[in-house]
């Protein structure tokens, strides 16, 4: 199926706008808009280069090498990859429960995730954006300028997400590719010189993180209609959900909210996730549009990720964060609910939730026990589920006899929100762009767009926010007529 | 220096008779990097990272007897890039991935590196095909990380008597073979507590469902290096070499 502007009817009259690569987003990307002769716009599309080469490189390796070789995928949520293959694992040595002090050991390791992650795409990828606007001067629009002009909002960044890069060290062993979590477990607890050394900057993370919240409360509230408007559309929701409908990001069952609201699943086993989520293929991109079964291609598309969740779920297990969360929800009687840019706010009150949930943690004794590994029954199929810092997050893994991968599948967050970024992109276009000449600054709202889904546009290859950005205004034939740098003064690179 | 005693690097490092230039130096404390030698079996003198100038001439010291009065050079600039230089060979004739190898942090062949300052593989990597033979309900075989040291071969052959392991080719042809019928692990009458599966200086020959156990920072390597640990590895190795 198509959706308005996905494809233009005779796109050889139009000319083409690339923005390649997008900025300040994790890996490679671009999008190419087809415009005619009054900058009409036609037809607007995301376009990822997707790594696709590991689950080739994978078949044939033990199972027990998984969880380390996946962080390979991505520099940048490796640990969210460590930890869905681990569960994936675990059901393929027969523990269906771990024990007390390995995934309490997994839970710090992952909320240490999500503060890092949170705090680095808010601080360093998105506040140039919503500090200074989207259309603000390029050459300051960045996490130098925004040092320059906040220089305690751009410290607390730096200090926040190095807070939870320690979590993961003393977690997983090491910063990146750490070796944790293990099949059926953990290979170390938490002594109590590591607790308390997490625990000594914990009060100043929690605080840190309450301040985050309300910066973006303050930014997005100060101009309700442009925030909740901008590229607005509606969808459904999906994440994991705990058993009596609190947030919970390591595990939980499947749930899905239509548009409106309403429960289109609940409770489900993530074990038969494909049930319930198909996968299409389009022509024009290598990223798969996943959609939910029951409600067909053309409705069943849905966004995962903190808005999701903010919106699944019935309450946070932290005090301060659900706090937070009755706030948002309520706030223009529901507005934000459906709102791209919402979803930075809603990640920082997961930022707040991680900083609260480490410290709930770290007073849990069972962190420093010694049990560390269970196993059962074998089986040859695991899937593991997760709720990513970027969304739900599928391991899905089927071994042979010999304890070697014969296959794999892999969802990741980005691939769910990928029909929903093309629609961010394409109603942006229409908002902002359309009928008008085209400037940097009115190509950055597209970018702003997808910026607010976090996209790590390939789990393969990631640069921060240093890439230029160049856009060529290309005829129906190709040819170029137009070219505009990133590097702000509109020198044409050609 | 008198008597049965030899110099290594200035230092006089007493020995038994019949003892190696490696035998003396291991039991005087003296590392000089190695990794196909081992104490409970014949010298095979292949790796030659363990070559030393003896009286200013180049000999693998684990094949070199001990002669009263010799000079031996070991720690030096000059033989310390030539093993470097080798390590890094080993590094691309095969598929060393670390990241991701459970044999990390308690791999001879890594520590080596380290310890010779290798920061990187400096050659082109040939990325050889090379087979996995999972075939065995406890043990795994990644030929992608064999060395040929050949220490399996030995030690199958001399301590387990059951000569499971061998080499066939030559060259850059080489590769560890499986003597069964069908050449795979799971026909042979290996045992996971055979020594031939404890000697492996690499992550070639493995014990399934041991990997990760042992936490980063706790992992033989990560406390000193291997010039100071030697070569025993918690559960599978041999003692300090
Ligand atoms: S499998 Fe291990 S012990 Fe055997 S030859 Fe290869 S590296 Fe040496
Ligand atoms: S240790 Fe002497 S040649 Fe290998
Ligand atoms: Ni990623």
């Amino acid at each position: 199926m198509t959706f308005p502007l996905e494809t233009a009817a005779n796109p050889e009259k139009l000319k083409r706008v690339a923005i390649e690569p997008l900025s300040r987003v994790e890996g490679h990307g671009k999008v190419t808009l087809l415009l005619d002769d009054d900058n009409r716009v036609h037809q607007a599309r995301l376009h990822i280069v997707e790594f696709r080469g590991f689950e080739k490189f994978i078949q044939g390796r033990p199972y027990w090498e998984v969880p380390v070789l996946v962080q390979r995928l991505c520099g940048i949520c490796p640990v969210s990859h460590h930890l869905a293959a681990s569960k994936a694992m675990d059901l393929l040595v027969g523990a269906k429960h771990l024990t007390p002090t390995a995934e309490k050991l997994r839970r710090l390791m992952h909320l240490g995730q999500i503060l890092q992650s949170h705090a680095l795409h808010f601080f360093h990828l998105a506040s140039p954006d919503l500090l200074f606007g989207f259309d603000s001067e390029v050459a300051k629009r960045n996490v130098v300028g925004v040092a320059a002009a906040f220089p305690d909002v751009a410290k607390r960044g730096v200090l926040l997400r190095k807070y939870g890069q320690e979590v993961i060290r003393i977690t997983a062993g090491k910063r990146i590719h750490g070796t944790g979590a293990i099949p059926g477990g953990v290979n170390k607890n938490l002594n109590p010189e590591e607790r308390e050394y997490l625990r000594r900057d914990l009060a100043q993370m929690i605080a840190w993180s309450r301040d985050a919240v309300n910066l973006i409360k303050r930014v997005y509230t100060e101009r309700p209609e442009f925030h909740n408007g901008f590229g607005h559309f509606r969808s459904s929701f999906m994440s994991l959900a705990r058993d009596d409908g609190a947030l919970d990001l390591y595990h939980g069952g499947l749930r899905a909210r239509d548009e409106h609201g309403q429960i289109i699943f609940d409770h489900v086993d993530y074990g038969h996730y494909w049930d319930y989520i198909h996968e299409e293929v389009k022509t024009w991109s290598y990223m798969k549009f996943p959609f939910i079964r029951s409600r067909g291609k053309e409705q069943g598309w849905y966004r995962v990720g903190p808005l999701a969740r903010m919106n699944n779920c019935d309450f946070i297990p932290t005090p301060l964060a659900d706090a937070e969360r009755r706030e948002f929800l309520a706030f223009g009687g529901g507005a934000a609910r459906q709102a791209n840019l919402a979803y930075h706010w809603a990640r920082m009150i997961e930022m707040l939730h991680a900083a609260e949930g480490i410290a709930g943690l770290l007073d849990d004794d069972d962190l420093m026990g010694t049990d560390l590994v269970t196993r059962g029954e074998k089986a040859l199929r695991g899937v593991g589920v997760i709720e990513a810092p970027r969304g739900t997050l599928i391991h899905h893994y089927r071994i042979n006899e010999d304890d070697q991968v014969v296959r794999a599948n892999l969802i990741v967050s980005t691939t769910h929100n990928n029909q929903a970024m093309n629609e961010a992109v394409r109603q942006v276009a229409m908002q902002y762009l359309d009928g008008r000449n085209l400037t940097e600054g009115l190509l950055n709202h597209i970018e702003v767009a997808i910026r607010a889904y976090d996209p790590c546009l390939s789990c393969a290859t990631h640069a921060l926010g240093k890439m230029p950005l160049e856009v060529e205004l290309v005829d129906g034939a190709g040819r170029q007529i137009d070219c505009l740098a990133k590097d702000g003064d509109s020198s044409c690179a050609a | 220096m008198s008597g049965n005693a030899i110099s290594i690097d200035g230092v006089a490092v007493a020995f038994e008779p019949g003892q190696t230039i490696m035998q003396a130096a291991e039991a005087a404390g003296v590392y000089i990097p190695h990794l196909c030698h081992h104490p409970e079996f014949a010298p095979h003198g292949s790796c030659k990272l363990c070559t030393v100038k003896v009286n200013g001439r180049n000999g693998a010291s684990c094949t070199v007897g001990a002669q009263p009065g010799m000079v031996v050079e070991n720690n030096t600039a000059e033989l310390n890039d030539g093993r470097r230089a080798l390590t890094q060979m080993l590094f691309v004739e095969g598929n060393h991935f670390c990241p991701f190898c459970e044999r990390s942090g308690n791999c001879q062949l890594q520590a080596v590196a380290y310890f010779l300052n290798m920061t990187s593989p400096h050659f082109e990597h040939f990325y050889p095909p090379r087979e996995v033979d999972a075939s065995h309900p406890e043990v795994l075989l990644d030929r992608n990380r064999c060395i040929l040291c050949e220490l399996c071969v030995r030690a199958s052959r001399e301590v387990d008597g059951k000569n499971v392991f061998g080499i066939a080719g030559r060259g850059i042809q080489a590769r560890l073979v499986v003597n069964s019928h069908s050449g795979r692990l799971g026909d042979t009458g290996l045992a996971a507590t055979d020594k031939a599966v404890q000697v492996c200086p690499v992550g070639a020959i493995i014990r399934k469902g041991t990997a990760f156990r042992v936490p980063v920072g706790k992992r033989l390597y990560d406390q000193a290096p291997i010039s100071e640990v030697g070569t025993h590895v918690t559960g599978q190795g041999h003692g300090k070499t």
